[in-house]
């Protein structure tokens, strides 16, 4: 179907002027897109670009490397705890601010690799599990972080204070244009990644660590390097998120967010960054959108608040987004184990040959 | 706090931990899933129990046979229901699914019962006290956990090794498809060995509702820490998994008699010290793959 002819075919950024096509016009949807939303969904634009950025990052280590992460909330918080830390306790301006929180989130996965080079299965999930608890509650006990009350964070001011220039964002809708570059940017690194020689490693050793290692592919560089270029997306991440939510604590990085962040790349479909973006919103429109006044959804919703009234409990219902996202993971894994990702490979095919 | 205290403590809740990750390690030994599930499937059972006491008003053990029962068609049915239709799983994919059934439990869970924390306890206290040696006070709490994971442990190595059916999971576990061309019904095998395992999982489940409270989130770290005692133990020996949960029960213990801030992180840290050194756990020979 797609028969490349040359080295550059396989590396250009838009394989057709189609797809050229319509990244532009996605470009200037988004671009364009707070004429047409409120505030409220303004904000939500924001929590789901943040999470792209993530999910394109974790992306990279399971989907493409082939590890699994349950961790991913510590690197979150990382990212979120060091980007304020360093601009309200060293005076550090946000974008420096920003990078060197992700590069310390970047070397904590590169310390997390080193166990993780040995490790494989069950026990590769529970070293992970174990590091995003014990970040959660490192930061939770030490009074230099916040402790159990939690951090503030800082007027997002991307100026430098110390040479006098000042560009402080405070709406939503500015803080939107900024979290969409970035993102933006972090997608388009994420995409040129996967074509070099790094990214090509990364692949190999998904699809079998030995015949890699033949091959000459450095197991322990190229591993420990997964997994600190996906900690570095994740520190990106956490550093807007705190200024997305502006106020944080260490319960917000709880063990469930880390099943939402691999739901989110499971859900958009393994190795495909068109899928974890794809992924990232659905997941996050579900658990912070959808159920939010759940009478109000059209015909279902007095129905399932009937229900809740006569045999379950009418406070409990905003747990309903849990239920919707449980199923939503059973059904992706027994339906479609590749998620929307194979679903659109299904339907492209489909159509290419639609007659016959 | 005297030291044996803290022994007997420790290691009553050692056993807790081990006998749940007996309930994990027995998935993983038939059917090589890691059952993300297992303490909500426990949290789900508990509170029928809980149901059937405060709002039925049942006299316990009818409330406790009444919850086995629903635990093990429960177990069964997750199994039937979530994991076999799923074709050709990947690690990932089960992990997936798992947590998804995880999900779906707790949702439920909070959904009927709400979050917040209820009124719970067996018949059994931690308060009463027993001196059997002059300076050797044991709980009824730990005694019961003692005896209760002493009988569970007899149960199994004798159903394992001298029943039918636990030979056919054992011939599972071995090989699949060799088990089946000797006429064994391994779906039936993967079915059961869920439902008792969720069966096992109560037991622990209702032990540890003594000690902390009961809510829809209770069961998250103790299923947490048996799955460390699990791969402590290797995931795949019985005997290995009741000493990893011994060795988490005492850990926690003592590192939290030290410093109580960070007890709930102690017990982990060790296990990746320990995976650093022993990708596979203490008592398993380092699996290698064949090529």
């Amino acid at each position: 179907m797609d028969m490349k002819r040359a080295y550059y075919e396989d590396i250009e950024l838009f394989k057709s002027g189609t797809i050229l096509f319509w990244a532009i016009v996605l470009m200037v949807g988004l671009f364009t897109l707070p004429l047409f939303s409120t505030n409220y969904y303004l904000y939500l634009f924001n929590l789901i670009m943040v999470h792209v950025i993530l999910a394109v990052g974790l992306n990279i280590l399971v989907g493409s490397t082939g590890q699994i992460s349950l961790g991913h909330a510590g690197f979150f918080a990382i990212g979120a705890y060091a980007t304020v830390l360093l601009m309200t306790k060293l005076g550090i301006p946000f974008f420096p601010a920003l990078i060197l929180a992700a590069f310390i989130a970047a070397f904590f996965g590169f310390i997390l690799g080193l166990p993780a080079l040995r490790l494989e299965g069950p026990y590769l999930t529970i070293a992970t599990l174990a590091f995003g608890l014990a970040i959660m509650h490192i930061i939770g006990h030490m009074e230099v972080f916040g402790g159990r009350s939690g951090l503030r964070a800082p007027d997002l001011n991307i100026g430098i204070a110390q040479l006098g220039w000042n560009l402080t964002l405070t709406t939503d809708l500015s803080k939107y244009y900024l979290i969409l570059i970035i993102t933006i940017l972090m997608v388009l690194g994420a995409i040129n990644i996967l074509k070099t020689k790094v990214g090509r490693a990364f692949v190999a050793i998904r699809d079998s660590d030995i015949a890699a290692e033949v091959i000459g592919i450095n197991l322990t560089i190229y591993k420990t390097l997964s997994f600190a270029v996906s900690a570095f997306y994740a520190g990106i991440a956490g550093g807007l998120f705190a200024f997305v939510l502006g106020f944080f604590d260490p319960i917000t990085f709880n063990f469930f967010l880390s099943i939402y962040f691999l739901v989110m790349i499971v859900v958009g479909g393994l190795g495909s960054i068109m899928g974890s973006i794809a992924g990232a919103a659905f997941i996050t429109y579900l658990m912070y959108a959808l159920f939010k006044n759940i009478s109000d959804i059209p015909y279902i919703g007095d129905f399932i608040v009937n229900i809740s009234q006569r045999w379950l409990s009418i406070t409990g219902i905003d747990n309903l987004s849990a239920i919707a996202l449980g199923l939503v993971m059973v059904g992706i894994m027994i339906f479609e184990p590749m998620g929307f990702f194979g679903i659109w490979i299904r339907m492209k095919k489909y159509w290419k040959a639609w007659p016959f | 706090m005297p030291f044996e205290h803290l022994l007997v403590e420790g290691l009553a809740m050692g056993a807790c931990y081990g006998l749940f990750g007996l309930a994990v390690v027995m998935i993983y030994k038939t059917s090589e899933v890691i059952n993300f599930a297992a303490g909500e499937m426990a949290m789900f059972s508990t509170f029928i129990v809980f149901h059937m006491l405060t709002f039925y008003h049942w006299p316990f053990w009818a409330a406790l046979l009444a919850a086995f029962i629903f635990a093990a068609v429960l177990g069964a049915l997750v199994q039937y229901i979530f994991l076999r239709p799923a074709k050709n799983p990947t690690l990932l994919s089960l992990i997936v699914i798992t947590l998804g059934v995880e999900m779906l439990l707790m949702g439920f869970a909070s959904w009927k019962w709400g979050a917040e924390q209820q009124e719970f306890s067996l018949p059994i206290s931690y308060m009463v006290t027993y001196e059997p040696v002059k300076g050797f006070v044991i709980s009824q709490w730990a005694m019961a956990v003692f005896i209760i994971a002493a009988i569970i442990m007899a149960f199994l190595y004798v159903f394992f090794n001298k029943t039918n059916l636990g030979t056919a999971m054992r011939a599972t576990q071995q090989n699949k498809h060799a088990a089946k061309i000797m006429g064994i019904n391994t779906d039936r095998v993967f079915a059961f060995s869920w439902g008792f395992s969720s069966v096992i999982g109560l037991v622990a489940a209702v032990l540890l509702t003594t000690k902390t409270i009961l809510d829809p989130q209770f069961m998250l770290e103790p299923f947490l820490k048996a799955f460390a005692a699990a791969v402590l133990g290797g995931m795949m020996s019985i005997p290995g998994v009741l000493i990893g949960g011994a060795i988490m029960g005492l850990l926690e213990n003592f590192f939290g008699y030290a410093w109580p801030a960070w007890k709930p992180i102690t017990a982990f840290v060790v296990i990746v010290l320990v995976l650093c050194v022993r990708p596979s756990g203490l008592f398993a020979k380092h699996w290698v793959k064949k090529v």
